[in-house]
């Protein structure tokens, strides 16, 4: 295959997005083409100038204070309608039941909701260029690190002698609630525990059950001490238990 | 709030206004939260609230007004520009000013401005771009192809423009 032919595809190949079967032959081409090594250079030197570039806009804190107002204000309308539906009795009664049905369903949604929060920021951390903001596999560093960062402490396990290795922590938040986001290593497996303020956080978790699938990752999560903690990563189940029970025998 | 940031900061590109795009990302919440019933587990959160950013986006003013201006996409891609000494990145590189580049993306079409977006700055993959968009895989590739050219263009007529001005 000429230079050419090479060429119309560098992008899609800087883009991860060539098929598995005609990666390895163009990233040799590359390493033994100076023209097309080149050309790549330049065009990954484009991406980056484009992504450092297109962070361009944050919103204001005013606005976003207005945002989470908003947001807050709405189950305080549900719960008005509610109570100008129960004028009729016979009516209400059937509220009343939809209501508790509903209830329990929405505190399973929300807690499917979190779920899906806490893959997205998995996933979105790792994508990152930056995925963590204290960069540390001592765990001595890093939770001083969370100081007055968070509103709570918590203790981080002692890794020697097991599989896992702590790579770094960033701070995040999780509806609307501001927590610790704690990064490990397991073989080539990125595994992300997340920690917050039991009490902050809306929903109806399933503890104690051991991993479970969400979004196709494996996900464990369980209350300690006035903490929710979530571990959650594509490693498999029985290694996201070995994590999370290191966690839990710090308290015990 | 998830991706409050990163779709605030899309909804500015999208519509060049701060005050069009605080109302865009209100929109998307509000939509999001009204709608959340009707979001699948396991399929892609961030490209379902993407999806519905970019579709209140389209009804607008703004947005039937940007998109009427968008060539069609069988337009031929013409052949792929080859290294020069003189490439756009040299320019940004020998410039370092990122202001000439934010001025090429906001130059852009708002169907490649998007694309170049989601894939750069948000980094997702062309099959999460694709399910964003609600188009076929092969169309964003096509995009981005013509969205790349055009930015590279852009670039290369910014550094004519300002040689010509040095001139003179």
């Amino acid at each position: 295959m000429g230079c050419d032919s090479w060429k119309a595809k560098l992008d899609t190949y800087l883009d991860g997005e060539l098929p598995a079967e005609e990666m390895r032959p163009f990233a040799e081409h590359v390493r033994g083409c100076p023209t097309c090594a080149a050309d790549a250079l330049a065009r990954v030197q484009m991406k980056r100038s484009v992504q450092a570039a297109g962070k361009r806009f944050t919103p204001s804190a005013e606005f976003r204070k207005r945002m989470q107002k908003s947001i807050e204000a709405k189950p305080r309308k549900r719960n008005f309608g509610f109570a100008w539906v129960l004028a009729s009795a016979v009516v209400a009664t059937l509220l009343v039941i939809g209501f508790a049905a509903n209830n329990r369903n929405g505190a399973r949604g929300r807690a499917e909701q979190s779920y899906s929060e806490v893959a997205d920021l998995h996933v979105a951390t790792l994508a990152s260029s930056a995925p963590v903001d204290v960069i540390s596999t001592d765990r001595h560093t890093v939770k001083p690190w969370f100081q007055g960062k968070i509103p709570f402490a918590f203790d981080l396990p002692e890794l020697q002698n097991t599989e896992f290795s702590l790579l770094g922590a960033r701070m995040t938040y999780l509806d609307q609630v501001p927590g610790a986001h704690l990064i490990y290593e397991v073989g080539k497996h990125r595994i992300s525990v997340f920690i917050f303020q039991q009490g902050a956080l809306r929903g109806d978790f399933d503890d104690n059950s051991g991993a479970k699938k969400k979004l196709s990752f494996n996900l464990e999560t369980w209350e300690q001490g006035g903490l929710r903690y979530f571990v959650i990563g594509d490693a498999s189940a029985g290694e996201i238990t070995k994590l999370s029970n290191l966690f839990k025998s710090i308290a015990s | 709030m998830p991706l409050f940031d990163q779709l605030y900061n899309f909804a500015h590109w999208l519509t060049q206004n701060r005050e069009e795009a605080e109302d865009l990302v209100q929109e998307t919440f509000t939509k999001a939260l009204r709608g959340f019933s009707s979001f699948q587990l396991g399929t892609n959160f961030r490209a379902w609230m993407y999806r519905i950013l970019r579709n209140t986006f389209l009804t607008s003013r703004t947005g039937l007004r940007a998109t009427m201006t968008v060539p069609l996409e069988a337009e031929d891609d013409g052949p792929e520009l080859a290294v020069e000494s003189d490439t756009p990145e040299t320019i940004l590189i020998e410039r370092s000013n990122s202001h000439l580049l934010q001025s090429a993306i906001d130059e852009l079409p708002v169907l490649f401005r998007e694309v170049i977006l989601l894939c750069e700055i948000e980094e997702m993959s062309y099959e999460e771009i694709a399910e964003t968009l609600s188009v076929p895989i092969g169309t964003v590739m096509s995009r981005m192809s013509r969205a790349r050219k055009r930015l590279r263009e852009s670039l290369r007529g910014s550094r004519q423009h300002s040689s010509a001005v040095k001139a003179k």
